[in-house]
């Protein structure tokens, strides 16, 4: 249910949205404005019955949507849409200055900033307020900059990409689908040819990248995947880790996607993680040297004890 | 109810735009359907419609006609109400799009719909199939901390916060009283900086730690934001990176430990051992970067300096305490 403040707002845009465009499908408005038909009409009428009373009464607005087509004959004075407010303007200044940063084709960016600013007047005041630092690596603008050309061309791509957690650096050819840009970096999501699945790589890991003359071809059934939630998901077949941590290690709990985090007193944590690949977790706690214990499962435990025993040896 | 009232507002907005004249209370009552003939049934009503109003950013001015008037009027100046012309290249409203699908939350994201209907009501083509090609990027926003909606408000409207806080390593929250100059999002993270009151200083805080709600401690433009307060900078401060102004030669087993062969001064094979790479390094701090070296585990060996190797050791030896 709108408050009818809401709907206020959405009647004063409807106006001149039919008006600007002369005369409108229903069909196409509802889309437009994200709601029903009915809600639409039910909208129209209340905008079409607007009566003032004095000093003589009259009707302001006059429109028709007969045969599924909207037209407006006289709107008076709100026939242009209303100024952005506040919140409306610094939405889209934070989000282009964020995208201006991204790299990609930037010109239209700067350009529709200087013309949102100057459209949005005061109520632009409030966006220099939010700042988005992205925090890509150099070397990531002329990936990207590569990969929106192989985009635009609709070509396979050849990487070479380092995984920090596994500590490899693989070779393969990918199918991009987009650019992804999520908490601060900037990652290439394609359907990879080696592991036959929708995979993101990470722009400032991509070692090298090359356009091929191969044509892009990703399957009909590659899912995009769903990032809002996060990058890391956990999924029902992921391996449960439990790590106890002292109070030098806390930050752990906020660095990674835990499952849950209980206090255990005098500062120290105990973290349940879910992850498809122990690896990192042992690469974890060696470096967390005695600030962290894995509890579970077993086997990790004792590889992390197997793994430190056997770099202490090559000191000795 | 609601439909009644939405008329009403409707009808004031129609009205405020099409005088020059200021309106009184009275002349609005006459006007408008919907109002009650009692006085001060009425009086709450309209105050509580002008307040809807200024909400939506309708600009409600209050003046007098004459010096001689006595009780001021009201009118909406079409200037200051109306979008002024925008025309955008189909590149740029391909942006645009782009753009207003950004924030994942929802403060914002509902925020920037609204931009972008008043946009498409100003004239800018609904049509997204019209053969211009689009940049296939989708850049993301989320603001999971609940703390984001009230601060992002309290920036915009310069007010005064008191929130919980409990400090990196502290298990115990302590009261803040912060007067916010801005929130910067960093590596994903979402922080806030402003002058902290209780302490006199400047401070920021990360909103993942904010225990609580957060509560408005003041009216409407009681914070100042200093000119030269640069809340980026701020931030950076204090998610500073160091300076790589110390050398470490390491032994790298082959076909490992690629993160620090990527970066590295020189890697050149070692002679004396087999199957090793002699690894030339720039680092910052000694525990920070033993800390990093463990990670490798038994690929990675550190020649010198001593206190990096010792560091390094005491780090592995304490896995197995």
């Amino acid at each position: 249910m709108v408050t009818s403040a809401e709907r206020l707002r959405r009647l004063l845009a409807l106006v001149p949205y039919v008006v600007s465009r002369k005369a409108v499908g229903l069909t196409e408005t509802a889309a437009a404005f994200g709601m029903s038909e009915r809600e639409l009409i039910d909208d129209l009428n209340l905008v079409w019955c607007v009566e003032l009373r004095a000093p003589e009464p009259y009707c302001p607005i006059d429109l028709s949507y007969e045969g599924g087509e909207i037209t407006v004959s006289q709107a008076e004075s709100i026939a242009r849409p209303l100024r952005l407010a506040a919140d409306e303007a610094s939405a889209l200044l934070v989000a282009l200055r964020m995208l201006a940063e991204v790299p990609a084709d930037g010109s239209a960016v700067a350009r529709l900033i200087a013309k949102i600013e100057a459209a949005a007047g005061a109520s632009a005041a409030a966006s220099a307020q939010v700042s988005i630092q992205m925090v890509d690596g150099p070397n990531a603008r002329g990936v990207a900059a590569k990969i929106s050309e192989a985009l635009a061309a609709g070509r396979r791509v050849h990487l070479r990409h380092y995984n920090t957690q596994k500590d490899v650096v693989t070779e393969r050819d990918v199918d991009p689908m987009r650019l992804l840009v999520v908490e601060g970096r900037t990652y290439l999501e394609g359907w990879c040819r080696r592991a036959e699945g929708v995979r993101l790589f990470r722009l400032d890991r991509v070692l090298d990248l090359a356009i091929l003359d191969t044509p892009a071809s990703v399957p009909d059934t590659a899912e995009p995947k769903d990032v809002d939630a996060g990058l890391f998901r956990p999924s029902e077949a992921d391996e449960i880790v439990e790590l106890e941590l002292a109070p030098a290690a806390r930050w752990v709990a906020e660095y990674y996607p835990c499952e849950s985090v209980t206090e255990l007193g005098e500062g120290r944590l105990r973290v349940v993680l879910r992850t498809p690949d122990t690896t990192w977790v042992r690469r974890l706690a060696l470096r967390l040297g005695e600030d962290a214990r894995v509890t579970s499962p077993a086997a990790l435990a004792e590889s992390v004890r197997a793994a430190a025993a056997a770099a202490l040896a090559l000191y000795s | 109810m609601s439909k009644r009232r939405t008329e009403r507002l409707l009808s004031i907005v129609v009205l405020l735009l099409s005088t020059r004249r200021y309106l009184t209370a009275e002349e609005i009552r006459a006007a408008v359907y919907g109002y009650p003939e009692q006085y001060d049934a009425f009086k709450r009503m309209f105050e509580r419609d002008k307040e809807e109003l200024r909400e939506l950013g309708i600009p409600l001015e209050t003046g007098l006609n004459n010096a001689l008037d006595e009780e001021p009027g009201y009118r909406i100046s079409r200037q200051d109400y109306e979008l002024p012309e925008i025309r955008l290249e189909p590149d740029e409203a391909a942006v645009l799009g782009i753009a207003s699908r950004v924030w994942q939350s929802a403060e914002l994201a509902g925020a920037a719909a609204g931009a972008l209907l008043k946009l498409k009501a100003a004239g800018l083509p609904d049509d997204e199939d019209d053969g211009v090609r689009r940049p296939r990027i989708e850049p993301r926003l989320t603001t999971q901390e609940p703390a984001f909606g009230p601060l992002w408000e309290a920036v915009r409207d310069r007010r005064p916060v008191t929130f919980n806080y409990k400090a990196q390593g502290r298990t115990d929250a302590t009261r803040r009283e912060l007067e916010p100059w801005g929130v910067v999002n960093s590596k994903g993270r979402w922080y806030v900086a402003g002058h902290d009151r209780a302490r006199n200083a400047t401070r920021v805080f990360r909103l993942s730690r904010i225990d609580g709600p957060v509560k408005m401690a003041g009216p409407t433009g009681s914070v100042t934001v200093p000119p030269d307060a640069d809340v980026r900078e701020l931030v950076k401060d204090w998610d500073v990176t160091p300076v790589r102004d110390h050398t470490a030669v390491l032994r790298v087993r082959e076909k490992a430990g690629f993160g620090l062969r990527r970066w590295a001064r020189e890697v050149t094979p070692d002679a004396a051992s087999p199957g090793w790479d002699r690894v030339t390094v720039s680092f910052a701090d000694v525990p920070w970067y033993a800390d990093y070296l463990a990670w490798f585990g038994p690929d990675v060996i550190v020649i010198e300096p001593p206190d990096l190797r010792e560091a390094v050791i005491n780090r592995l030896k304490g896995v197995l305490t």
